[in-house]
Formats: C-alpha cells, sequence, structure tokens
C-alpha cells in the first residue's frame, strides 16, 4: 500500500520552533511563527539579529539544526524540488547577471522555473517593472532602482506562493520604494503570504499584517496588526534579554 | 536534468561571450605557461623526451584551476548561485551545467595549446589523434569534475583562491599522472596500445567514480 504524496500547494507555512547554529554560534534560536497566504510578515531587528538566516532557511537552502519548518503538510526536510517552485525569494543581493539584458535574465529564470513561454512571462515581468523599453540593455548599465525592479519580477516571475524578500528597501529612492510598497500590497491581495526582513522600520509601519522581533537570534516579541511599530520595537529591544 | 543544464551552459556561453574575461585570461596563462617552459628546456630546436606531454597538462591544469575559479567567482558577485539552487530543478542539474560551461572552456584552449606545444617542443602529438583525443578528453572531465565540486563547495570560503588548488591537485595525481603518461605513450615512435588502453581505462575509472560522487554529494554540499 502506498500513502498518497503530500500537496505542494500550501496555504500557511510554519516555523516551529527553529533554531541554528553554525559551529558554537547560534544565529537563530527557539523561534516560531506561521505565515498565512494573504499576509504580510515582517521579520524586524538589528543587524546579527537571524532574520537572514531564517529566510535562507524558508528558501529551502539551509537545514534548521533543530525545529521544523511545514509548507502546508509538508516539511522542509522532505520537500521535492518542485516545492521551490512554489517560493519566490529576492534577496539583498539581487540575484541578477550583469552581463545579460533584463529581457535575458527573465527569459532564463522563466525558463529554469520551468514556464512553457518564457519569452512572454518576460515581455509581461518587464511591463510590470515599468522597463519594457529598456528589456534589452545590460543589467550591467541600470540604477540600483531599476536593479530591483527587475530582481521583484524575477522573484515573482513563477508566480510564487510563498514570497521572500531580504532588505528590500535597501538603496531605493522614493518613488521606487513606493512603487515596491504598492507591488507587495497587491501580491497580498493575490494572495501570497509574504515575509520581509527589514530594519526600516519607517516602511515596514502600516505594510505588517504581523511583526517578529528578533534579537540575538531569538524572538522576543510576536504582534498581530502592529501599529506604532517604532516605540512596540524599543520596548521589544530594550526589555532585558531571557536566555 | 539535461534542460536545466543545457539552461544554465547557455547562460555561461552567453555571458562569456559578452565579456570574454575567462576565456582571454585563461588562455593567456595557458600560452604563457607553455612558454616559459619552452625558453627554458627547448635547446636547438627539441625539448626533452617526454617533456611535451608533462608541459601540456600543466598548462592545462594551472589554467583549468584560474577558469574554475573566476567561474564561481563571477557566481558568488551577485549570489546567482543562490539563484540557481533556489530553482525548482534536482540540484545536480546545476552541477552538470556549470561543469559543461568549464569543459567547454577548457576543451577551446586545449585546441589551441595542443598544437603549440606540438611546434614550440617539435612532439609527435598529433600522430595518433584518435588517442590524444580520448586521453584529453577524460583527463579534462576527470579534472573538471573534482574541480567544479570544490569550487562549488568554497564558494563561501574566504580563502577559496588558496583552498582551490590546494585540494584540487592532490584529489586529482591520478589524472594527472595517466594524463602525463598516457599523452607521453603517444609521443614514442611505435605506439604501444597496452599501454595507453591502461592509461585511458584509469581515466575513464576516475571520471565515473567522481562524476557519480559530485552528483550524489552536491545537493547536500550545497544545502547547507
Amino acid at each position: 500500500m502506498t500513502s498518497a504524496a503530500p500537496s505542494l500547494d500550501f496555504d500557511r507555512v510554519t516555523v516551529d520552533d527553529v533554531s541554528r547554529h553554525f559551529g558554537r554560534r547560534r544565529a537563530v534560536s527557539r523561534v516560531s511563527f506561521a505565515a498565512a497566504r494573504g499576509a504580510i510578515i515582517g521579520l524586524l531587528g538589528p543587524n546579527g539579529a537571524g532574520k537572514s538566516t531564517l529566510l535562507t532557511m524558508l528558501a529551502t537552502l539551509l537545514r534548521p539544526s533543530s525545529g521544523t519548518i511545514r509548507y502546508g503538510t509538508l516539511q522542509a526536510v522532505n520537500a521535492p524540488p518542485a516545492l521551490r517552485a512554489r517560493i519566490g525569494v529576492l534577496g539583498h543581493d539581487l540575484f541578477l547577471y550583469p552581463e545579460l539584458t533584463a529581457r535575458e535574465n527573465l527569459k532564463f529564470f522563466a525558463a529554469l522555473y520551468g514556464l512553457r513561454d518564457a519569452d512572454s512571462a518576460a515581455r509581461a515581468a518587464l511591463e510590470r517593472a515599468g522597463l519594457a523599453d529598456r528589456g534589452n540593455d545590460l543589467v550591467a548599465g541600470f540604477s540600483r532602482g531599476m536593479r530591483q525592479r527587475v530582481a521583484l519580477e524575477r522573484a515573482l516571475i513563477h508566480e510564487p506562493r510563498l514570497v521572500l524578500l531580504d532588505e528590500p528597501f535597501t538603496g531605493l529612492d522614493e518613488a521606487s520604494t513606493s512603487a515596491l510598497i504598492t507591488r507587495l500590497r497587491s501580491l497580498r491581495d493575490s494572495g501570497a503570504a509574504i515575509v520581509l526582513a527589514t530594519h526600516d522600520l519607517d516602511l515596514a509601519d502600516g505594510l505588517l499584517d504581523e511583526a517578529v522581533f528578533l534579537r540575538e537570534g531569538r524572538m522576543v516579541q510576536l504582534l498581530s496588526r502592529p501599529e506604532g511599530l517604532r516605540s512596540a520595537y524599543r520596548n521589544a529591544m530594550t526589555r532585558p534579554s531571557q536566555s | 536534468m539535461m534542460r536545466v543544464a543545457w539552461l544554465i551552459l547557455r547562460k555561461d556561453l552567453t555571458v562569456e561571450v559578452r565579456s570574454r574575461e575567462i576565456a582571454y585570461t585563461t588562455l593567456f596563462f595557458a600560452v604563457s605557461c607553455v612558454l616559459v617552459f619552452a625558453f627554458a628546456l627547448v635547446r636547438e630546436g627539441r625539448g626533452p623526451e617526454d617533456g611535451a606531454a608533462g608541459i601540456l597538462w600543466i598548462a592545462v591544469m594551472f589554467a583549468g584551476n584560474l577558469a574554475l575559479g573566476r567561474t564561481f567567482e563571477r557566481e558568488r558577485q551577485s549570489e546567482t548561485l543562490r539563484a540557481l539552487l533556489l530553482a525548482p530543478a534536482s540540484r545536480p542539474a546545476v552541477y552538470v551545467g556549470k561543469l559543461l560551461g568549464i569543459l567547454v572552456l577548457l576543451f577551446g584552449t586545449e585546441l589551441l595549446l595542443v598544437p603549440l606545444v606540438a611546434l614550440l617542443f617539435q612532439a609527435r602529438l598529433l600522430a595518433h589523434p584518435f588517442w590524444l583525443i580520448a586521453i584529453m578528453t577524460t583527463g579534462t572531465v576527470g579534472f573538471a569534475a573534482v574541480g567544479t565540486l570544490f569550487a562549488a563547495m568554497l564558494v563561501r570560503a574566504r580563502s577559496r583562491d588558496v583552498l582551490l588548488p590546494v585540494l584540487l591537485y592532490p584529489i586529482t595525481v591520478p589524472v594527472i599522472i595517466a594524463g602525463v603518461r598516457g599523452t607521453a605513450t603517444l609521443l614514442q615512435p611505435e605506439l604501444e596500445t597496452g599501454i595507453i588502453r591502461f592509461w585511458f581505462a584509469l581515466l575513464v575509472t576516475f571520471d565515473v567514480v567522481f562524476v557519480t560522487l559530485a552528483l550524489w554529494t552536491f545537493e547536500a554540499v550545497m544545502t547547507d
């Protein structure tokens, strides 16, 4: 008798008591939260708080030392490669080849994710990025804001269910930041689960459905529908540590 | 797997055609290496017996190390290796794609090196083209198979430029010995087929073992 294969479609990603150590260094310690579809979760904390390590584990690039990450009912350790087709990642580095044009970059990643018509997907992504007229220019010649827009569309080209963003506002001017926030809200409305790591509280305020405050790898507070993010963050970060 | 490997190979070749950075540096280094040995060792138009075989393989190995380092440095600069590993393809497909890209570069370098060494050392390298191609191909595949795995593993290491040759050359000693001895056999006036078959079989065995090992370990190595 064979058991049915678990579904790769998921409505919720659950991080359950997850820790990650690098040798003796504790990068993430006993963190738990859940990211449901149609919500933006913020991982907030200073540098070295474990935000990027958590995102790397959520992206399946790193295994937790202990605890589990579940995509619906599927555990990350048992996940087949096809699960990664449901995840989109925008890293602090943009994952773009500067020697290729914006169109070539998008087409390459669309094909890599197995999209049938990579050409059309790249064209549509360029239009969403507002760069349809610059599609044949090398990415090396783009400003940081333009690269960020291409990188975001690269991360979303396969319409992922879980979107992971690491410091997406870094280096963006006001117009690009505003466009990114609008795009994130439309993604949330379309049913994606978004996990966003940032230390820019002003930009995160009003955008997040849940905020996870991290300090030295530990989760110090989980806030739903956070308001007055800056004062809540200050309180959480100045509270004595329980280690 | 082969669809993803082909996509990565095509992307690598497009990037290289645009920048020509790795091809130029690899070729320049390999040719310089051969020229230095030629100036040092060739007397009255003749090099030392079997010297051409050793010098050809030294140039290939040194140039290969350079190409391996630069190929993965390029993927590291924009963290694009992570993007490749995030794709919903089996991770060994990424390894195969990168390996094929390295092989294209190394075979291109050898196309220039073999006639150059034959000319400068007055060596009969092209007398048995079938066996030369067989030895060069299997030797290059073995070297690149191990090198691609190590270069990918070391991509985040701070001392990767030093560590790569330190790890790579000891492991590929059988390839170097078999490649040099196999090629030297081809330089003899009488071709000893038994000997050349032995070295060729050794290279094929090395290739099978290390390509299998690399495919098997790549997922685990790149996940942590």
